[in-house]
């Protein structure tokens, strides 16, 4: 599945700035009349602001009740009404939720997961795609198939495994990030080997040969010459298991059991459901502050995500 | 010594796997294998450590899982061959553990009755039964008390009437403690403890008055238990337990409980004491689910909406994201990349805030949709059976059409412009030409990705959780559940929300949806014909 899809992302013009030259010269210098310029191109711009008003409304939306300081949900709905940066520092000063170690938690957990995911996948990879041993085509089947359940389905067996393990080892077991990311990297060579051995496909054998011929081992082609080349593909897998571990609640939810130790999709969500619409300013700080490196991320690299969603990763 | 019959080419063979063999040695330069022994060394530390642990809390057959796997990495990693393996096995090791064992693990669950008052092994019922039901023995010795702690555990160290000293906790029955001081009949210091002061013991009261110490390993002989930290006196449960019978007999009232056989003490006439304990039921927990009618009810139109959910959300992300491509994919328009990046927005900002917040908008009396856009109206938005779930869907449509926009546009980008000229060249029309050209090309590529998104949406926990918590609420369902949830938001609900938890039941849920979704991957890999261009 994936495999037909990347050879046709490689076919992909990437969409996006890179116009062909020819468009422009293509356009005439003079004004077209104003019936036909509607016909041909004007109603796109009309279809094109309906949407950009659906999508952004919420989002102007939360970063006004931001600047709302003590702002209840009422009060949020007139739009940029109060400017303040008072819920920002409020937000800090919480005397149950501890804003600030769930943010420091979640990227904690966020890189520690995604660079340990990308490493997993990027092993797992290189041995399907350069060696050829018994049981490789089971393997690759088996994590086409695993890829199929997410871990959450198992999340009452997690728990359960996790609770046992912290019994002997608390320092692994329920209530500990070490055990969440370990849980987390469980579910590593499920989601990315696949992405990874495509790309790893595309790199010609011949380097590897050149270098082995040169007196490099294993490992040294492996971290010295073929990392650097695939680094394309590790920098999509690494930006999509992050931002998919930063927003990921169940696991993190059922094992971390200490609002110091919780997470920030965890922690808000809490405190949301806690006091709905007294503190919606706060919790809007809350959202921004949240959101902010996530969304930094997709839009400076935007165009490798592009091709690696299309390759077969669904948000 | 070789055989002299052997031929030229075997020996050059053989020369040359040596020479290949030495190459590898010598491109593992020593800083690396000095890493490798470091790293497997801590392997093997942990493990050993690990072991020992396990086998002192006399859980066999995990520690020697680990011995063995701890083995069997140390040899992949320190003999020459092998070398997939070494390269497999870091990511196999976790894999295993929480993705393939969790499975398993939850259909061993689903035959349990695991859950609220059934959490542990029947000693541990025994034991809770007996101390939940304590009553002070009215002729009870004084004991003077004195509060100790270890490592954060609290202890008595008492002295009796006859000036003896003993010490115990909560785990450990009393027993004497000669390196005790004494002073004035109350012990003032014991080794290895710290005594608590009476600050200390006004801060940690009340976990001070459920502390109870048995008098004995005999649970039938009572414990130790204080109101004031001062003096203790004698307790002894209302349950006596026989253990040659297996019945535990209330002394008050003289009934008699006996093992039902379903993880609880029970009554001839069916009066259950809790806790029980855990035990296999067998297929109960689907029996229950299917034939018990608060729960098959629920069940049915919650697989029924999960359906419907996850087939809607596709569709209508799909529509609206073809269309926009479509819309936007015309080079005579400008700034399109300006409409793109707004376009994205939705789709990185993290989803469960953009559900909360859609949830704030859509609040009935405060939010943005019913104060502002409806002019005051009151709108049930989430809390409306069937609204809730087009809100849902209409909230889903926000989050996912810039998915589809973009696989749109990269798969429209990728038919070539040619193939609509030649159409409109022979006559068609330019819908034509897309409906009957363009269309079919790019559901060939965009199928696998319909397929997954299915999959995704199928198990789309954060929107339904966040934004209804799968509410509004259905009163008559035996299980929390509501008319939004999804199987797998029932599965949280029934085992982590509420104070009833009943993880059999949520397991057993889980493998329902396992065997929906294996069905569902199944016929997805036939249609795309993945597995056959593996090579």
């Amino acid at each position: 599945m994936a495999q037909s899809l990347r050879t046709a992302t490689h076919r992909t013009p990437r969409p996006g700035p890179a116009e062909p030259p020819s468009v422009s010269r293509r356009t005439p210098t003079r004004r077209r009349p104003f019936r036909r310029w509607f016909s041909q191109t004007g109603w796109r711009h009309l279809v094109g602001i309906a949407v950009v008003i659906f999508a952004a409304f919420p989002l102007v939306y939360v970063f006004s009740a931001s600047l709302n300081p003590g702002g209840t949900l009422i009060t949020a709905n007139t739009l940029f009404g109060n400017l303040s940066l008072r819920s920002y520092v409020d937000l800090f000063n919480l005397p149950r939720q501890p804003f600030a170690a769930w943010y420091v938690n979640t990227l904690f957990i966020g890189f520690s997961a995604s660079a340990g995911s990308v490493m997993l996948g990027a092993l797992a990879a290189y041995a399907f795609s350069r060696m050829r041993f018994t049981g490789r085509r089971f393997g690759l089947i088996t994590i086409l198939l695993v890829q199929m359940f997410p871990q959450l389905l198992a999340m009452v067996a997690i728990f359960l495994l996790m609770l046992s393990i912290g019994e002997i080892f608390p320092a692994i077991g329920l209530n500990s990030q070490i055990g969440l990311i370990m849980v987390y990297l469980g579910g590593a060579l499920g989601v990315n080997t696949y992405l990874m051995y495509g790309f790893f496909n595309t790199i010609p054998v011949s380097i590897d040969e050149a270098a082995r011929i040169d007196g490099a081992g294993h490992a040294r082609i492996f971290f010295t010459i073929i990392l650097p080349l695939v680094s394309p593909i590790l920098a999509v897998v690494a930006l999509l298991s992050l931002v998919a571990t930063l927003s990921e609640f169940v696991i993190a939810s059922v094992l971390l059991r200490d609002p110091e130790k919780q997470t920030l999709a965890v922690g808000l969500y809490q405190f949301i459901s806690q006091e709905t619409s007294q503190n919606w300013s706060i919790f809007a700080a809350g959202a921004v502050l949240a959101a902010i490196i996530p969304v930094a991320l997709f839009l400076g690299l935007q165009r490798y995500i592009v091709s690696g969603l299309v390759a077969g990763s669904v948000k | 010594m070789r055989p002299l019959t052997t031929t030229r080419t075997e020996d050059r063979t053989a020369d040359r796997r040596r020479a290949r063999r030495t190459a590898e040695t010598a491109g593992i330069g020593w800083k690396l294998l000095l890493l490798k022994i470091t790293v497997l060394g801590l392997l093997n530390a942990v493990c050993v450590y690990a072991a020992m642990v396990l086998f002192f809390n006399e859980r066999w057959l995990i520690g020697t899982l680990v011995v063995v796997s701890g083995a069997l990495l140390t040899w992949i990693y320190f003999q020459r061959g092998a070398l997939p393996a070494k390269y497999l096995a870091p990511g196999v090791v976790f894999l295993l553990i929480f993705q393939v064992f969790v499975i398993f693990y939850s259909g061993y669950v689903a035959f349990t009755n695991y859950g609220t008052g059934h959490n542990s092994t029947k000693d541990h019922a025994i034991h809770a039964i007996m101390l939940q039901t304590q009553d002070r023995v009215p002729d009870s010795p004084t004991y003077q008390l004195t509060v100790i702690e270890r490592s954060g555990e609290l202890g008595f160290a008492v002295t009796t009437e006859d000036g003896e000293v003993l010490l115990g906790s909560a785990e450990a029955p009393l027993e004497a403690a000669p390196g005790a001081v004494v002073q004035d009949g109350r012990v003032i210091e014991v080794p290895d403890h710290e005594v608590l002061s009476f600050a200390e013991l006004v801060d940690r009261q009340q976990e001070l008055t459920s502390l109870s110490v048995p008098l004995s390993e005999d649970p039938n002989a009572g414990a130790l238990r204080t109101q004031d930290g001062q003096r203790a006196y004698v307790y002894t449960s209302r349950f006596v337990y026989d253990e040659s019978a297996d019945t535990l007999t209330n002394t008050a009232s003289g009934e008699i409980y006996t093992d039902g056989g379903e993880g609880a003490f029970v009554t001839p006439d069916g009066a259950e004491v809790m806790p029980g304990w855990r035990v296999n039921v067998g297929l109960e927990n689907f029996v229950r689910a299917v034939t018990e009618e608060s729960i098959r009810g629920p069940l049915l139109y919650v697989t029924a909406w999960t359906f419907g959910f996850a087939f809607l959300s596709v569709a209508t992300t799909f529509v609206m994201g073809l269309f926009l491509a479509v819309v936007f994919n015309d080079a005579r328009m400008k700034s399109r990349k300006y409409y793109r990046l707004v376009m994205i927005l939705p789709y990185a900002f993290p989803g469960f805030l953009s559900a909360l917040v859609w949830a704030g908008m859509m609040n009935q009396e405060f939010g943005f949709i019913n104060n502002v856009l409806f002019g005051g109206a009151s709108i049930p938005w989430l809390s409306d059976p069937w609204l809730a779930k087009l809100s849902i869907l209409i909230v889903n449509l926000w989050l996912g059409f810039p998915y589809m926009f973009l696989v749109c546009t990269g798969a429209l980008q990728s038919i070539p412009e040619e193939l609509t000229e030649a159409a409109q060249m022979d006559g068609a029309r330019p819908f034509q030409a897309f409906r009957q050209i363009k269309f079919p090309l790019l559901l060939v590529s965009i199928a696998p990705l319909l397929i997954s998104s299915f999959a995704f949406n199928f198990n789309n926990f954060n929107l339904v959780y966040m934004l209804t918590g799968g509410g509004p609420r259905d009163i008559e369902a035996g299980i929390n559940v509501g008319s939004t949830d999804i199987l797998i938001s029932m599965v949280y609900k029934v085992a982590f929300v509420g104070s009833q938890s009943d993880y059999g039941l949520a397991s057993a849920f889980s493998i329902l949806i396992f065997f929906i979704v294996g069905t569902i991957s199944v016929i997805a890999f036939r249609r795309t014909r993945a597995l056959e261009e593996l090579n």
